[in-house]
């Protein structure tokens, strides 16, 4: 099963590395990973999706907290929590096509961050489904480029951890 | 007043305790070693190789329970060290690398005798550190002991840059050190604790498995006080040997690969496990799904990641094994008092029965050495008194086997890597600590090879180590698997070429001593253990075809079980066929 795990380190250098070098040393698998500074510039978030069986992530779990460098592991997976993710997608969209491009960025609350006379650059914010969503429906008119955040996520409040 | 970086390095480890440091020079440390030069406490032991440093600070680090130290150079000096550091890490043993760096500014650029050495020694240490500037330096070699040694122990490397070794700043003992990311967790949880006690109360058939994590919590006298209160019997992992009495009447020695019928037998059977600091480890449980099938499980781990990593555990435990094993003798106490003796009777009997079915035995031989002859000689002479260390392969299991193990801390062995060349350093370091001791390395021809360099060590610092070579020209326990499961196909585990071991003694200076009879084993055992200035290496021309038994082989489930004597008949009758 797909988890979203959120994990506390020092923001220290190296540390990418250790998560990274764990999970590749021990065959666990990464789906995606983003890292950024918290509000406090010594402490980095991490946001690690990834699957496996409940063992598995439970090995996971309990081998990110014992690195010297974490200071906390969050299985958001089993907590309400809010996921986004955004992309960039550059499509190349036909002449007749670009209206119907523009119609459905706008029903997806996408924006155009750059155009070209021959493609557009969108940008989508969203969960997962959502922007799968789009993707495919942006693929009839030529995707050229796609590049995605990987996923953040974090606690809804008021539930109980 | 400030001081510079090699003068921090200096003071920190006087401030740690420390008195010994295993070491090699090379450029980038020179500012280090100009400063141990004439330094009255700081003793550094100069190895012949890095490697052999290594296994000498994790030999010094099981024999005393304190952190081993190791000062090596950059580039081939610090990757020198790897095989050591691994070796230390898979078997939880406390000790701190100083590896030297090329200077900062050279970092990333192929300098000369640049590795990155904190990424490859990342897997293989508990924690690791490029120190980048002189103010860090004391928080991180304070930082570095205080990993190494707490929780769950291991090797910590700390790579210092030339510069820093050399540049000034106000120094500053950090009196306390809290590291957010880092809390081990020593007191078990009550409530387990409780749940721990009824399935003892509970149980008829338990037996508790002892690890290392028993060694490293020093835990044996709680270990023992449960045992004996509960009468329950006592199987101990290769990395347990010497936690609890081996000549105990509840010790029924190792499980697992080589381990005894009675042991695995008891496994097997048993309703209850009580495993405390072990992690059972792939040659410990034999085939997974088939392991201990009747029992409940206990685990009782500092590290959690340990528990329910192999094996379905029905009572979970993280904690130090020395308060775990107190708080369930305690709560058994407070609860309903039973006969324990009446309680435990028949499953005791059940299992003497098995032990007495099925003994560890070989076959003596009037005319050529059997190895584990010399094992059980080396035994009767030093009974108790003397430290053990071995090396890998058939040797290794031998002595696991014969040997018995009486006070933790006296048997070192490279049991969760194997690494071949571990015992003869190890047994240097364990020496280093204890002057006075008989220290043993129980060797192979094979394993003996591969760090031989030291007896040049030994002989510099008169370290009258023991090296008993159990010779049989073999790479013996690969030339077991081959003879077991690969048709007798011996592929390149025949030494051609094994030296004349006491004439190289000899050269180095330390005493060649040999047996080729075993008439002649005490004389050779006696001789050498009156050294007492200079190593001595027994050289035992023993019986290349002894194989060691039992034997669950890799796959098999602990009650599929070879036997010698079967395997014997087995092949009367084949010759007889031919
Ligand atoms: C460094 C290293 N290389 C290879 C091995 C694989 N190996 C395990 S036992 C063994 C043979 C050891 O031979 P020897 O030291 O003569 O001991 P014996 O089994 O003959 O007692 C080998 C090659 C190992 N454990 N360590
Ligand atoms: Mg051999």
């Amino acid at each position: 099963m797909r988890h979203t795990i959120s994990v506390l380190v020092e923001n220290k250098f190296g540390v990418l590395a250790r998560i990274s070098s764990l999970f590749s040393g021990r065959g666990y698998n990464i789906e995606s990973l983003s890292v950024g500074e918290t509000i406090d510039p010594q402490i980095s978030i991490m946001t690690i999706v990834t699957t496996g069986d409940d063992k598995i992530i439970e090995q996971i779990t309990k081998q990110l907290n014992k690195l010297i460098d974490v200071i906390k592991v969050t299985d958001l997976t089993e907590i309400d929590h809010v996921e986004r993710e955004m992309v960039l997608i550059k499509v190349a969209p036909k002449q007749e096509d670009k209206a119907e491009v523009l119609r459905l960025t706008e029903i997806f609350r996408g924006r155009v961050v750059d155009s070209s006379p021959r493609t557009y650059t969108v940008e989508i914010t969203g969960d997962e489904k959502k922007i799968s969503a789009f993707v495919e429906l942006m693929r009839p008119f030529g995707i050229k480029e796609f590049v995605r955040t990987g996923k953040i996520a974090i606690a809804r409040e008021g539930v109980k951890k | 007043m400030k001081k510079t970086g090699a003068e921090i390095v200096i003071e920190c480890l006087k401030r740690e305790g420390v008195k010994h440091i295993f070491g090699y020079p090379g450029g980038v440390v020179l500012n280090i070693f100009d400063l141990l030069y004439d330094d009255k406490d700081l003793k550094l032991i100069l190895t012949r190789h890095e490697q052999g440093a290594v296994h000498a600070a994790d030999g010094y680090a099981r024999a005393t329970g304190k952190p081993g130290v190791v000062l090596v150079t950059s580039g081939p000096g610090a990757t020198n060290t790897v095989t050591g550091i691994a070796t230390a890490y898979m078997d939880s043993i406390p000790i701190i690398v100083f590896s030297g760096q090329v200077p900062t500014k050279l970092i990333g650029n192929d300098a000369f005798q640049e590795a990155d050495i904190v990424g490859i020694t990342r897997p293989c240490t508990k924690h690791n550190y490029l120190v980048k500037d002189v103010k860090d330096l004391a928080r991180t070699i304070r930082e570095a002991f205080y990993i190494a040694t707490t929780g769950r122990p291991g090797p910590v490397l700390i790579d210092l840059p030339k510069d820093v070794t050399g540049d000034k700043t106000t120094f500053q003992w950090p009196e306390k050190i809290t590291l957010r990311g880092y809390n081990p967790k020593y007191e078990g949880n009550k409530w387990m604790i409780k749940q721990a006690a009824s399935l003892i109360q509970k149980s008829k058939k338990p037996v508790i498995i002892a690890g290392g994590g028993v060694i490293s919590s020093n835990a044996s006298k709680e270990l023992k006080d449960l045992a004996e209160y509960t009468m329950i019997p006592v199987i101990m992992t290769l990395m347990g040997l010497g936690a609890f009495p081996g000549t105990h009447e509840l010790c029924l020695g190792m499980p697992g690969m080589h381990g005894s019928y009675y042991a695995n037998r008891t496994i097997q059977e048993a309703d209850l496990l009580i495993a405390v600091g072990m992690r059972f480890d792939d040659r410990v449980t034999g085939r997974i799904n088939d392991f201990a099938p009747h029992a409940k499980i206990i685990h009782i781990d500092i590290d959690p990641t340990s528990i329910r990593k192999n094996v379905r555990v029905d009572v979970p435990i993280v904690g130090d094994a020395k308060r775990v094993l107190k708080g369930i003798l305690q709560v058994l106490k407070e609860t309903e008092k039973k006969q324990w003796d009446a309680v435990r009777k028949a499953w005791l009997k059940q299992i003497d029965k098995w032990k007495k079915e099925r003994p560890l035995t070989y076959e003596f031989d009037e005319e050529v050495i059997k190895p584990q002859y010399v094992v059980e000689r080396l035994y009767e002479f030093t009974k108790g008194k003397a430290i053990i260390s071995t090396e890998v392969g058939q040797n290794q299991m031998w002595a696991a086997q014969f040997f018995k193990f009486d006070k933790p801390r006296t048997f070192l062995t490279s049991g969760g890597l194997g690494t071949m060349g571990y015992g003869f350093p190890a047994a240097m370091g364990a020496q280093v600590a204890f002057p006075d001791k008989t220290v043993i390395d129980i060797a192979g021809d094979g394993s003996f090879q591969m760090n031989i360099q030291e007896l040049a060590t030994c002989v510099t610092y008169k370290l009258p180590v023991k090296i008993a070579i159990l010779n049989n020209m073999y790479l013996g326990m690969v030339r077991q698997w081959q003879e077991l499961f690969y048709g007798e196909r011996y592929s390149y585990s025949y030494l051609d070429v094994v030296p004349d071991f006491v004439k190289v003694a000899e050269a180095y200076g330390a005493v060649g001593l040999r047996a080729t009879k075993p008439s002649e084993v005490d004389d050779v055992i006696k001789e050498a253990l009156k050294v007492k200035d200079k190593p001595v290496v027994m050289d035992f021309i023993v019986d290349w075809k002894e194989k060691v038994y039992p034997m669950v082989p890799a796959g098999a489930a602990l009650d599929e079980m070879i036997f010698g004597e079967e395997k014997k008949k087995k092949e009367k009758k084949l010759r007889a066929v031919k």
